[in-house]
This record gives C-alpha cells, structure tokens and sequence, in this order.
C-alpha cells in the first residue's frame, strides 16, 4: 500500500521514442529498397549511377520513356489526346494511388501517435492495450467505426448528409500535391503552388458548413456556424502570411521556395518569423484544433458540427483533422523551414528523411498546443483576427515588400543583405506587437494576476467595503 | 440592416460532456447570446430525507456521504455535529483533531477536482485535471487506508470517528503533505499566468458581494466576491479554534477569483493538516453512545464549512431511535440562485464557464 | 422585535422567534434592516411536518455581527397550506421555498417561479409529509429498532 505513495517516479518515455524511431527507420529503409529495387529492375540504370537520394528521377525517366511511346502512336490518336497523353495517364494513376496510400497509411499512424503523445503531456500512458504499445489501435477504432451502424437523424438532409465526409476527404488528398519532398520530388509541381494551396484548403469550410447544416440539430448548426467564422477569418492572415514568402523567395512555386533557401542557406523561419508564427496560429484555426477549436468544443456543444455522425462518417472527419494537421506541419516545413535542405547536408541524407524529420517535428509542436493549453472564446478569436492579427501582417507584408525592393536595388553580398532583413523583421515584430496590443487595450500590469487576499477577521458586507477600500 | 432573428432553445441536456453531473439547463438563444436559462434538476433525487426518517440515526450516516459524493467527509461530520449537538454527546479530543485532518484531505481532493474540471470546461483537454488528479489518488489511497472506502467515506460517527487510522497512515501522510506546498506551487505556476485562462475567466460571472449575501451563497463563492466569511473562523467547530490559518478573499467575484480561492485554500488546508498532525492527542477515538441512539426531543441545525460552501444539518426529533426530520443544506443548490444573473445575457461559452465555477455536485442538489 | 413590529410574534423562547405567517415579510425586512439583528442573509430554509401542523423554519445569519437568528411559522391549514414569500427580502430564497413547495406542499404567495423543482409536475402528493406513506398503509418513524439490546460494541 505505501508504494501507491511514493512520490511520482515516472518512467521516461524511452519506449516509445525508441519504438517510434525504430518503426521510422525501417519504413524509410523499405521506402529506400523499394525505390532502388524498382530503378534497378526497370532496367532504366543502363550503366548510369543513380543515386537513390532522388527518387524522383526515376519517375522523370518513366515520364520521357512513356513520351517516347506516345510519339509511336498513330497521328489519329495524338491528335485526340495530345503528345503526352500515356506519360499524364500513367504518372496520374501513379502519383494518385501514392498520395492515396501515403495520406492513408499516415492517417492510421497518427491516431496512435496522437493519443500516445496527448497522454504522456497528460502523465498518463494511451492506448496500450491492443497490440504491443497500442500499436493496433487505429486498426481496432478503423474496424470499431466500419462496422457500427449507419444513424442518420429523422430531419436531416439525407444526400446532404452524406456529401460531407468525402467533400472533407478530398481537398485533404488534393493539398499532397505541390509538396516538395526532394529537389525532383514533388508530384503537382504547380508554378501558382501557394495559391492553388490556398485555394484547396478553402473548401474544407465548405463541408464542414453542410456537414452542420443537415444534421437538423442545434449544436451542430452553432459549431457550423462558429466553424464558418472563423475558418474565413483566419484565411486572410494565413493568405498574406504566405504572401511574405512569396515575396522574398520570387516565386510561387513551392520547389522554387524551398531551392531558394537552400541556396541562401537561410530559412524564412529566421528571416520573416512573424509570418512563421502568423502561419501557424491561423493553421491551428483552420485546422480546428486547440486552441482554436471552438467549432468542436467538447465541453460546451457536445462535439459541433459532427455531433450527429457516426461509424465511418465520423471516422473520416476525425482522421481528415489529423492528416490536415500533417498537411499543416508539411506546409510550414516547406515554407519557413528550408524544406529538404539543411544547409548543405542534403547532399549526404536523402531530401525526403530530412522532409520528414521536419514534418514529424511540426505535427509534434501542434499536439503539444493542444495537450497544453486551454481553448479561446469565439469573439475573443475572431478579435484577434481582424483587430489583430490582419493590421499587422499587411503592415509585415509592406515591410518585406520594401526590402524585397531595396535588395533589388542595392547589390549587397548576400549575408549582409539577408543579415539585415532578418534583424529589422525581428525588431519590427516585436516593437509592433507590443505597440499594437497596447493600442488595443491590452493592460497586462493592471489585469496581472491578483492573489486573494488573506485575512482572519470574518465579516459580512461592511467587512468587505472595508477590505476593498484598504486594498 | 439587421436581419430577423428569432429565439431557439438549446437543451444542455442531463447527458452532457461538461456538466457536473445529471443536471440540465434549457438556454434560449439568440444567436450566441443567451436570453434565458432555466435549470431543471431531480434527475438524482433519491429521497433521502424521506428515508433518513425510517433509519436510526447512525443508519443515517451513509446517507450522507452520498449527497455530495465528492466531499463525503464533510458531509458525514456536519451529520454528527447535528446530532451531537441534539443528543448532547460529547467528543474527545483526539477524534477533533482526526476530523479536522480528514475534513481538510478531503477538502483538497474535493478542490482539485472542482478545480480540474473548471479548466477543462475552459478548454484545455484534461491536461490539468490528470495533474490534480494525482494529489487526489493519494488522499483517496490515505481515506481508503483508514476507512476501507476512497469516494463514500462512512467514516465520522456519532460521538467520534469510526477508526483509528493504522500506523502506515501517519507516514504518508506525512509524506504528502511534505510535497503538497510544491505541487500546488507547481499548478499555480503553470496556470495562473495562462493568457487564455484569464481572457476566458476574467470579468465571467461577476456576482457582487452585496447580490451573494442576499442570495445566501456561501462557501468559495462567497469569498471570491470579496467577502470574508469562513465558518471555520466565524463558528468554529471541532477545535478548528486552535489552529492558526487565514482564509483567502477574492476581489471581483469573477470566475478567475473563484479559481485562485480555491487554489489558496487548498495551501491554507495543508498548513492546517501540518498542525492537526503536530498536536494530535492521544486518547480514545469516539465516546460509546447506544446502538439506537433517543435523543431528547428538540431540534440542532449544525453546520460545516464545506468545499462548496456552508453545508447545514438540521435534525429534528421526536424522542424515537429515527430522526423526525432530517434536512441538508445543500450548498451547490443554493450557489445556483444566482446563475440566471450570472448567465444571461452572456454567451454559452461563457456560461458554461461559470456554471463550471459554481462547483456543483448533482448528488447534493438533488439529494 | 415585539415593540416593533406589534402583533407579529406569536412565541418565543431562547432559540427560537415564532411569527404569523401572514407578516413574515415584515418581520424579515425588520430583521434585515435592524442594525443590531443585522440579518444578512439566509442561512438555510427547512418545512417541518408536525403532524397537526407545518413548521417552516428560517435560520437567518448575520455576517458582520455572526449571530443567528431562529425564526419559525406555524401554519395550521392541512389541505392547502400557503404563506408570504420571503423572496421580496433575500433573494437565496428563491430556489429553498421552490424545494419546500416541491415536497411539502407548501404555497409561497409572491414567489416569482412557483413550480415544482425535483420532482415533476402532476406528481401525486407531497413526499415529505408524513402522512404520504399511509396510502399503503406504511407507518412513517422507526418505532422499534430490531436489536436493540442497550449499549453495544461497534
């Protein structure tokens, strides 16, 4: 009995870093093998060394072998459908069956990865039941969802009701796209990536608005609503946070982005962190995550605008959160974080592993805000929105915009040029954060925590008026 | 332009992930704003008063562990003062001290959890309250100890307490008292400077002092509206006269004063269990009293100072082995005059938040 | 409070003060605004079933000067008992004399929200009075305890 006393000695976590590591490596390394096992069958090596570093030349290689096919085709045909109709089909076919079952398989992991780490925030274990440290689990709860049984509510819409769960589902594949995963491997390597990404995410609102509509339920049209607000207001500073990217790295095409920093050897983490952190707080609204997630607030509206679906329907909302959230880590890694280069170490470890290590660790710091902290109230949200958040990034916007001029101009080596940028962006974020936040109302010396007060006298009300006149 | 709008009504029904229990608020809405909130309780009533007149009055006493099944300690010793004070039954000196000590464990299981549960009703997942929860094992582990039960204790009796706690009692408790003053340092540190928590608790459900006397709120509540009222300094029972300890009062009457009450209180209790345990007496536990105990007939209203406010007793007999009435103050029910001042007006969020910060127990409301 | 209020009291002993249930909320606002009662607040709010009559009994506190003040009515009418509302004069009585209606009967006049609060409306009877059980022919009390055999060792 006196050891349930003890004092807390908790065992560090070695397990499950170690176990998490250990399953990373061996995924990759089957990656790897099966890379080269395919280069090297294909017959397309021909004496040339290829380095499995870049898997992504091997696709080109199949890209140019299948153009040469299409060239031997009758003239009717390529008249039809164009010279390179065989090499889009076929990579289509490729590139979408990979996206499939890399988001897919991403998403089973995650729900363990998830609820392994928001435990051990919360001094607690996870799942550890099913399967050697719970390893099982997203297959139990896929079964679990899969097999219950399909409740729609007697006044909801019923095609309505069943559009949301696949309209979430798709722009949750389709924002795979652009990403670049090493120099050669990114799939939709759009020259408007950014936008296109934009874009894409916007529609999420869209099925989560129907999804709150046709549930012909209060709580689900409040959490809908609520969804709709502020997903929308936090378009726009995600929209210009991204615009300073742009801006500095010339281009809108994320492969650029990221060659960019690894040419300068500067991550635009260091150079525009207001938009690093603009990026991420409005990500963490339209991913509905903590603590943002007044669309889904537990406490309050039951679970929001999936109050009423069940079994899988459920199951593709729930899981689309977190491959968002991995979409998410992903975008800021590209972005702000170099990417697949790591100032010149790319050149030895494949550009995919560092991606990866990166996307790992920004889906780490997203669970770790929401094991952490409490969520905000909807108008104090929508606050920091429009009073806050947009004033300043477009006041950010102008400043890079300046100095994106000024180094055009000026022909200043490199270091210094991007020395400079850095320092100003910092000392501005921080002088205008401070500035702004106090032109709003924000008083932290006079709403600083007051301690109560400490007496041992009781009294009623005029014990009070005297207390509170002698504070 | 504004469009037209009209009222629905939003059933924060008895099954619910953030009320404390079986209880049920319809809210009408306008939008996000609330317009009326109406409670609707008796999903618990399991007429105990009723029975209570059918048991004798050690019968009685499980019954009151049961109203308010997180603070059973209290409960059971605001029964035996009720009716030490009608039958006139002495209690020894040592059973004093073992109450105030197990008043006070049971005391900072019951903040902790109050606490817990206030911040995850402000959002965050559960991560504070698997902190506090790990105080609250180890009280429990102690109640179980002595008593053989964790949450309905059983364990104050007519005249004294049930057991004397067994030798391995002391150094664990000993134990856990040494780290509470940490621990409690440890929570303030991660969450009374939490932006969030401010922005989401400051200025919610401000009750002044004047409207909490009047509407007879008691209890943490009451302090965190600025007035200094603690039964434990105003009617001291159980030689809670000899201890040396201050109660905390709040400022505004907000849901973030009543948070940071609670909080010192819960340091205020250690100090108080360090010094029961300093000067605890030796000597016998309880006096015997018969099996079926005759009081003369006469009525006592005794009282204690609950965690949730001022939790009453009023006996009343007529001469036989049962109690002829038998009345709990309830302070959760009565802390929720108000929370139709406190809510309307406001949005759900905030309302939820503040009926988070009445700190009720269903068991109690309803009897 | 007899000099002041003539004709409100009916009793009194040491711990208790009986009034007429019909100026209840005269002598609640004396006691309210006397500055040597100082009745604060209401403490706790309690129907008693005397058999041939109701007892409500308040017990009001004053916080400033920490005293108690007992105050009790009688009220004789079996069939459809009812008294003043102390709800003019301390709002915590609100949801106490809501309890009192719900399981003794008892009608507040000037009560804002008269309704029943645990149980439902349309519910037969009134729970807790003592003649409630006698439709199965079920004697309220414990008249004879079983074992009783004196003093016994837990």
């Amino acid at each position: 009995m006196s050891a349930a006393l003890d004092p807390i000695r908790t065992r560090r976590p070695q397990g499950d870093l170690a176990l998490v590591v250990s399953l990373f490596a061996v995924i990759l390394l089957i990656g790897g093998a099966a890379g080269v096992g395919y280069l090297v069958l294909s017959g397309s090596l021909d004496g040339r060394w290829y380095d499995f570093r870049d898997l992504g030349v091997g696709m080109a290689h199949l890209a140019e072998w299948l153009d040469e096919q299409n060239a031997s085709q009758p003239a009717a045909t390529r008249a039809l459908l164009g010279d390179h109709w065989m090499s889009y089909l076929t990579t289509a076919v490729i590139g979408g069956i990979g996206i499939l079952s890399f988001v897919g398989g991403v998403l089973l992991i995650l729900i363990w990865v998830e609820r392994r780490l928001i435990a051990r925030i919360q001094v607690r274990r996870g799942p550890n039941r099913l399967g050697p440290y719970g390893l099982l689990q997203p297959l139990a709860d896929a079964i679990k969802l899969i097999q219950k049984e399909v409740l729609i509510p007697e006044g909801a819409d019923r095609f309505l009701f069943f559009l949301p769960p696949i309209l979430v589902f798709i722009p949750g594949l389709l924002v795979w796209g652009p990403v670049p995963w090493a120099p050669n491997m990114a799939y939709l390597d759009l020259n408007v990536g950014v936008l296109y990404l934009i874009a894409i995410s916007s529609l999420a609102t869209v099925a989560i608005f129907i999804a709150g509509w046709s549930s012909n339920n209060h709580y689900a049209l409040l959490g809908a609503m609520r969804t709709v607000a502020m997903m929308i207001s936090y378009e726009i500073p995600l929209g210009m946070a991204l615009i300073s990217v742009v801006l500095l790295a010339g281009s809108m095409q994320l492969s650029e982005i990221v060659r960019w920093q690894a040419q300068h050897y500067a991550w635009m983490a260091f150079l525009i962190p207001f938009s690093l952190f603009t990026f991420f707080f409005s990500s963490t609204a339209e991913l509905n995550r903590t603590p943002n997630d007044i669309a889904e607030a537990e406490s309050e509206i039951v679970a929001g605008f999936h109050t009423e679906y069940s079994g899988m329907k459920f199951g593709l909302f729930y899981a689309v959160e977190l491959g968002n959230a991995v979409a998410v880590a992903a975008f800021v890694t590209a972005f702000f974080l170099g990417g697949w280069s790591l100032f010149g170490l790319e050149a030895f470890i494949p550009g995919y592993i560092i991606f990866a290590t990166k996307v790992a660790a920004g889906y780490f710091v997203l669970v770790w805000l929401r094991g952490t902290l409490p969520r905000f109230r909807l108008d104090q949200l929508m606050a920091f929105a429009w009073k806050y958040l947009i004033p300043i990034t477009i006041a950010h916007t102008t400043l890079v915009a300046a100095e994106v001029t000024a180094m055009g101009a000026l022909a200043l080596p490199g270091i210094v040029e991007l020395g400079t940028v850095a320092l100003v962006n910092i000392a501005f974020t921080v002088w205008v954060m401070r500035r702004w936040a106090r032109f709003l109302g924000y008083r932290p010396e006079t709403e600083r925590v007051m301690q109560p007060k400490l007496t041992t006298q009781v009294g009623g009300l005029h014990a009070a008026e005297r207390m509170r006149g002698a504070s | 332009m504004t469009t037209a709008s009209e009222p629905y009504v939003l059933n924060i029904g008895p099954q619910h992930p953030s009320t404390h229990g079986v209880f049920r608020l319809r809210v009408v809405m306008d939008g996000e704003r609330i317009q009326d909130i109406d409670m609707v309780v008796g999903y618990l009533h399991r007429s105990m008063e009723k029975l209570a007149e059918e048991r004798t009055f050690t019968q009685n006493i499980p019954f009151t562990d049961r109203t308010d099944y997180l603070a059973a300690m209290s409960n059971n010793l605001g029964y035996c003062l009720a009716v030490e004070r009608l039958a006139g039954v002495e209690v020894p000196e040592r059973a004093s001290f073992l109450r105030v000590i197990f008043a006070e464990l049971q005391r900072l299981a019951s903040h902790s959890m109050a606490n817990g549960t206030f911040i995850n009703d402000a959002g965050a997942w559960q991560t504070p309250l698997m902190y506090m929860f790990r105080e609250r094992e180890k009280i429990l582990d102690l109640f179980e100890m002595t008593c053989g039960a964790r949450l309905t204790t059983n364990y104050m009796r007519i005249g004294g307490v049930s057991f004397d706690p067994p030798p391995e009692f002391y150094p664990a408790v000993e134990a856990l008292v040494a780290e509470l003053p940490d621990r409690i340092a440890e929570y303030t540190e991660l969450l009374v400077d939490n932006e969030i928590l401010i922005a989401r608790a400051r200025g919610v459900g401000i009750i002044s002092a004047a409207d909490a006397i009047n509407g007879s709120i008691t209890g943490p509540m009451l302090r965190a509206s600025g007035v200094p009222w603690d039964l434990r300094k105003a009617d001291p029972y159980c030689a809670y006269d000899k201890f040396d300890f201050e109660i905390p009062v709040g400022h505004n009457g907000d849901c973030y004063d009543r948070f940071m009450v609670r909080l010192e209180e819960m340091r205020q209790s250690v100090r108080i269990i360090r010094q029961a345990l300093d000067g605890l007496p030796s000597g016998p536990h309880k006096t015997e009293i018969p099996l079926a105990l005759r009081p003369a007939p006469g009525e006592a209203y005794a009282r204690v100072e609950g965690p949730r406010g001022e939790l009453g007793f009023y006996v009343v007999s007529d001469g036989g082995p049962a109690p002829a009435r038998f009345h709990i103050r309830a302070p959760s029910l009565i802390n929720l005059s108000l929370l139709r001042q406190m809510a309307v007006g406001t949005s759900l969020p905030d309302a939820i938040v503040a009926l988070g910060s009445t700190d009720i127990v269903v068991g109690e409301i309803d009897r | 409070m007899d000099r002041a209020l003539p004709g409100v009291v009916t009793a009194s002993t040491d711990e208790w003060v009986e009034v007429r249930p019909d100026r209840l909320v005269d002598a609640m606002r004396w006691l309210h605004d006397d500055p040597e009662m100082d009745a604060a607040t209401i403490s706790n709010m309690c129907g008693v079933d005397r058999y041939d009559h109701f007892e409500v009994v308040y017990h009001l506190q004053s916080l400033d000067l920490n005293q108690q003040i007992v105050v009790k009515t009688r009220i004789r009418d079996h069939e459809a008992p009812s008294m003043q509302s102390a709800y003019p004069v301390y709002s915590g009585a609100l949801l106490q004399e809501r309890e009192v209606y719900d399981l003794m009967g008892i009608r507040f006049e000037g009560h804002p929200d008269m309704r029943r609060m645990f149980l439902w409306e349309g519910y037969p009877g009134f729970p807790l009075r003592k003649d409630f059980l006698q439709i199965a022919d079920h004697h309220p009390g414990l008249p004879h305890f079983p074992f009783e055999t004196g003093t016994q060792e837990r």
